[in-house]
């Protein structure tokens, strides 16, 4: 028996530990003259599907759940919106060249329809930023118009 | 003392539990949408799809190709090294071996990262640099999901029109075809380049090997 206290000693003092470990948290003030809904002027729909079900991980501004202030999650979420970041951030839009960002948006869209994006585990826990077939319809729509004007 | 032991054992016992099944079930979550999109798969396989094919197939043995836009470019070896990397992902989609896309990718993203630009046009250098810099995210991903063809296959059919217009500015060693199929993404339609007319589909591969017909001839002066 004493031996199994040491083990949950242990687990409690690591499971403590990991709270103090400091993550750099993706909050930017300023919102950049790059921002994609800035630069694009979605309707108001589309900009709020955007807000919800991808700047989160895709921008430079990620509105935190609580549950992101405990670790392990916090650290979990850390790593998603850093990778998330890097193949898209909608912060930077405007910055691409008009190669990339054709890319990008027939990218957007091939995950949309797919349905790959949002990614399940972040419409299991955030209910509203399940896309519907209707928000998908308005929002690959215009990203579409917006390929061709580009 | 023992009391606050167990509870705090309880406590740490009810975290760990939490969090995971939360993986789980986002493990779960992913299985669900990978099986619906192997059924999509599949689905492109047989009805109206297949005898739609067939009838493409039709067109191409009675000749009629739709080499509507040939292209001559400068002869270079510039290109040399990513034309063949580029050609190695095409062969393992084919083969429907990720794994060797994967490489193929890796080799293309350093083939790009020391691409000679002395030859290149000052007047083209800025499109130069974008064309690169756009197709080497392409290989980077293909080289990043050796076990998701489907999304290798995604950014190969991008990364072909890139390499098409790179060799429109800094030419080719040998003569491509592009190839295209109009089936391929919902019907949105696919395109790649190869060595020969012969058709052997990169974007499906074994599931529909024969779907393609020459768009256009990109030849060497």
């Amino acid at each position: 028996m004493r031996w199994f206290k040491g083990i949950i000693l242990i687990v409690i003092i690591a499971l403590v530990g990991i709270q103090f470990i400091p993550i750099s948290r993706n909050i930017s003030k300023n919102v950049p003259s790059a921002d994609f809904i800035l630069t694009y002027k979605p309707t108001e729909r589309v900009s709020e599907i955007l807000k919800t079900s991808c700047y989160n991980c895709h921008s430079n501004n990620t509105d935190y759940p609580w549950y992101s202030y405990i670790q392990p999650v916090g650290l979990f979420l850390e790593n998603h919106i850093n990778e998330g970041k890097e193949d898209l951030n909608f912060s930077e839009f405007g910055n691409y060249s008009g190669r990339r960002q054709k890319s990008k948006l027939t990218s957007i869209i091939n995950q949309i329809e797919d349905d790959k994006m949002p990614l399940p585990a972040y419409t299991l826990i955030h209910r509203d930023s399940k896309l519907i077939r209707e928000d998908k319809r308005v929002v690959t729509e215009f990203l579409k118009m917006l390929i061709d004007s580009l | 003392m023992k009391q606050l032991i167990s509870i705090l054992a309880f406590t740490a016992i009810l975290f760990i539990a939490c969090t995971g099944s939360t993986k789980k079930e986002n493990e779960q979550a992913n299985t669900d949408t990978e099986m619906h999109q192997t059924d999509d798969g599949l689905h492109h396989d047989n009805g109206e799809d297949m005898s739609h094919n067939d009838q493409e197939m039709g067109s191409d043995k009675m000749g009629h190709d739709m080499d509507s836009s040939p292209i001559t470019v400068q002869k270079s070896q510039t290109t040399s090294v990513a034309i063949n990397a580029y050609l190695k992902i095409k062969n393992a989609l084919v083969a429907d071996n990720d794994k060797e896309a994967a490489i193929g990718g890796k080799d293309l993203v350093n083939a790009f990262d020391k691409i000679d630009k002395s030859s290149v046009h000052a007047e083209k250098m800025s499109e130069f640099k974008e064309i690169i810099e756009d197709a080497r995210e392409h290989a980077d991903h293909i080289s990043e999901n050796q076990g998701n063809i489907d999304h290798q296959r995604e950014h190969f059919e991008m990364l072909g029109t890139d390499i098409k217009d790179l060799l429109a500015i800094a030419g080719a060693d040998r003569t491509l075809y592009q190839i295209y199929c109009p089936m391929y993404n919902n019907n949105k339609g696919g395109s790649w380049l190869s060595t020969s007319k012969e058709i052997k589909n990169p974007l499906y591969g074994s599931k529909m090997l024969t779907c393609g017909e020459v768009k256009s001839t990109i030849s060497v002066k």
